[in-house]
């Protein structure tokens, strides 16, 4: 567990980040923490005091030699590694061609996923088909497990005539119904407590559905992030509630924004079972969260997750990291870059190679440039078509009322 | 004087203040080490200290609540908020405590902060980065509302917020933080040459509760604040019709005077801004307007503005009001 380090303590404690541009960006190698130290309790009977080492260790399946071991191992079979690969890569390949064009004025803004494709990969593929998402914009990648066309994610970035939330949202911000991924909102944290009040409709209503969340660990010290907790406490729904510790909220790091140790203590305090997990360890995530879904499916009621990782990219495009961290600073991340691990494993276990991996990388390159493409049929962001200008008066309400319809009729379009 | 961009004089203008008055505190989300996410605060920290300059957890509700506290016990807190679309989780706190903790309190407690939150759109910032939401802010007795619109009247107008014993709540129209913007999203000029974009080093106000008048006129009288106030000349000058053009800078309590000074001159009015139509800041004035120019008046009192629903994205040209629109609208006030 990282001590908080700080800057000053008179006349009130300022908080540091571990390094800052110019300085060596040395984590001390490896994490202290190895797969095994951690068992898995029952989740049937696990309270929250049984997760206390939890909470302040580390789960971790994959060591740094890529071998799987320890009771947390979900003793996954090939195929779903691969599969489990195949979308992370994908997410990658998608993210760093989305970036490019966004740097060429072909998008007008992007945010990337990367050094954090397992989170939502891994554990949306942990979950049943019926759970609900419920993401920030640090988790598109749920919808490649759920199975969405990436034509139609790209046209929903490019916000042209065929984004399905006619280009009413900045990109990245997905809607997916068909997915169970529900609409993704700036504001940060928001979508935590609602993620509660969807469980408790599933848990009402009786069905056997789970919803998963995840906000950021700058966006945990927002109200909405604790009345989550403090409701899911109260009314334990169905519910998987994920802080991802990437370190990182745009340029303030999360040594100055709280002063406590773990993010995943907090969950004690409100009784629920509390695991901090490596979040560069597809294996770890995917268990934990099979884990939290057992729990959330026996009518157990919430698991508190903190997702340990590092954010690898810039925030957005509109960011730039190289002004508060060191540019190297990801290289040295003791969890290393979650799909080398996974690759490294697959490799390990003679269920992969390089020369499949080369193969597939290339094949999800043309498949993306293919899909931007095909996306650019529907209109690209310089010449267009763009959704009709009467979609700014559409699906306000349920219908369109007079004083918005004169409106319309006013700007004439 | 020196030129400089809109950036740049508010952040001429934090640098006076913290240099004038050691209980001045500036904090806020990304505002320390790294500058903002606009560039405002940048090396401030650095010049005055991590405890005057500081970053703040992610939490508006909690900015907010801090600064009351602080202004409570004697500071003079200058709080950002990243985008005034995420105001609202302080909305709380600025609503029903910070506005009302002087009357609440029989004048015992005041809370003198500002807090300074970038707002409006033209910038492709969809639903929760474009909004402007100064209505939510003038429907509270208790809180001063300011937007500023130039790198001159943005620096004074701070100047003149932070010094304020009331707390006041503080618009700068991103669009305009690098130039003025007057309405073609292809052709967007920087400040420099613009000739409120000279502005001085030193300490200077421009004072709260007046207007500016920017063009004198006869036919009309055209009233904006902030990005509106440049699309507006835009369109004064399209229409080719002798208006006169006031930025009224601070909506609570606003240049009645002036204002009604002009359109008895002209007798025609169009108040122009992007929020929504309904319950707008041009509501209250129009209903004011006619309560006091009625018989002046030769034309119903127009409003251009954004429409009734949220702010879109891609189509954001149709949202926000274009100088044809405004130009259309003076021209119909002629015809009467």
């Amino acid at each position: 567990m990282t001590e908080r380090v700080t800057a000053t303590t008179k006349p009130y404690t300022i908080g540091r980040p571990p390094f800052r541009p110019g300085e060596d960006a040395d984590f001390g190698g490896k994490f202290t923490e190895q797969p095994g130290d951690l068992n898995r309790p029952d989740p049937l009977t696990c309270s929250a005091q049984d997760t206390v080492p939890h909470s302040t260790g580390l789960v971790r399946v994959l060591d740094d030699n890529g071998t799987a071991s320890g009771e947390w191992n979900p003793m996954l079979d090939a195929e779903t590694l691969i599969q489990g690969l195949e979308y992370m890569m994908r997410l990658r390949i998608f993210d760093d061609r989305m970036i490019k064009m966004q740097r060429t004025g072909k998008l007008s803004f992007y945010m990337r996923s990367f050094g954090e494709e397992a989170i939502a990969i891994a554990q949306t593929m942990a979950l049943e088909t019926q759970d609900w998402i419920f993401p920030s914009y640090r988790q598109p990648g749920a919808q490649f497990v759920r199975g969405r066309d990436m034509v139609s994610m790209i046209c929903h970035c490019i916000g042209n005539t065929e984004d399905n939330v006619k280009g009413r949202q900045m990109p990245v911000h997905y809607t997916w119904k068909p997915g169970r991924f529900i609409s993704i909102s700036s504001p940060v944290g928001t979508q935590f407590s609602q993620a509660v009040g969807v469980a408790m409709a599933s848990a009402y209503k009786g069905d056997d559905e789970v919803c998963i969340s995840w906000l950021g660990d700058g966006t945990s010290a927002q109200g909405d992030y604790h009345y989550a907790l403090n409701f899911a406490s109260t009314f334990k729904p169905p519910v998987i509630l994920n802080v991802v510790n990437n370190q990182w909220a745009i340029s303030t790091h999360a040594n100055l924004a709280t002063g406590g140790r773990t993010f995943a203590e907090r969950g004690l305090a409100y009784d629920i079972p509390s695991i901090r997990v490596d979040g560069n360890d597809f294996l770890a995530l995917y268990s934990v969260t099979k884990w939290a879904r057992q729990r959330a499916g026996a009518g157990l009621g919430a698991t508190h997750i903190e997702v340990y990782t590092y954010r690898a990219g810039a925030h957005s495009s509109s960011d730039d990291p190289s002004a508060y961290r060191p540019n190297e600073e990801f290289k040295h991340w003791p969890g290393g870059d979650p799909i080398l691990r996974l690759k490294e494993h697959l490799i390990a276990t003679k269920l992969w190679d390089e020369k499949r991996h080369e193969a597939l990388a290339k094949k999800i390159d043309d498949e993306v440039m293919a899909s931007y493409k095909a996306a650019c049929e529907f209109g690209d962001l310089a010449s267009g078509p763009y959704p009709p200008a009467s979609t700014i008066f559409t699906e306000v309400y349920e219908t369109v009322p007079w004083h918005v319809q004169e409106q319309r009729e006013e700007l004439g379009k | 004087m020196v030129e400089m961009n809109m950036i740049k004089s508010l952040n001429s203008a934090l640098e006076v203040q913290l240099s004038k008055d050691k209980n001045v505190v500036i904090f806020g989300e990304d505002v320390g080490f790294f500058g903002g996410v606009f560039r405002v605060t940048d090396g401030l920290q650095k010049k005055f200290g991590e405890h005057r300059v500081f970053d703040s957890p992610l939490a508006e509700g909690g900015i907010a609540a801090i600064a009351m506290g602080m202004g409570l016990n004697g500071l003079r807190p200058v709080a950002e908020i990243q985008f005034a679309d995420y105001i609202f989780p302080a909305y709380d706190q600025i609503v029903n405590e910070i506005a009302k903790v002087r009357h609440r309190s029989g004048g015992e407690f005041t809370a003198p902060l500002t807090f300074r939150t970038p707002a409006g759109g033209g910038i492709k910032g969809g639903h929760h980065h474009s909004q402007s939401p100064e209505a939510q802010f003038t429907h509270t007795p208790g809180l001063k509302v300011v937007y500023c619109s130039t790198p001159y009247n943005a620096k004074g107008l701070l100047a003149s917020a932070i010094e304020c014993n009331d707390p006041v709540i503080f618009f700068e129209p991103k669009r305009c933080y690098r130039g003025p913007f007057y309405g073609d999203p292809h052709n967007v000029p920087t400040w420099s040459g613009h000739p409120d974009s000279d502005v001085p080093e030193e300490h200077y106000t421009v004072p709260l509760e007046e207007a500016r008048i920017v063009r004198e006129g006869s036919a009309c009288t055209v009233i904006a604040w902030g990005t509106m106030v440049h699309v507006s000349e835009q369109a004064i000058k399209d229409s080719g019709i002798d208006c006169e053009l006031i930025d009224l800078q601070t909506l609570v309590p606003w240049d009645r005077d002036t204002v009604v000074n002009s359109i008895k001159k002209t007798g025609r009015c169009v108040i122009v801004h992007e929020a929504p139509k309904t319950s707008g800041f041009g509501a209250e004035m129009s209903a004011s307007i006619q309560e006091r120019c009625f018989y002046h008046l030769e034309a119903p009192i127009t409003r251009v503005t954004g429409w009734d629903t949220p702010f879109p994205h891609t189509t954001e040209w149709d949202y926000l009001p274009s100088p044809a629109r405004i130009a259309e609208a003076i021209k119909k006030t002629q015809e009467e």
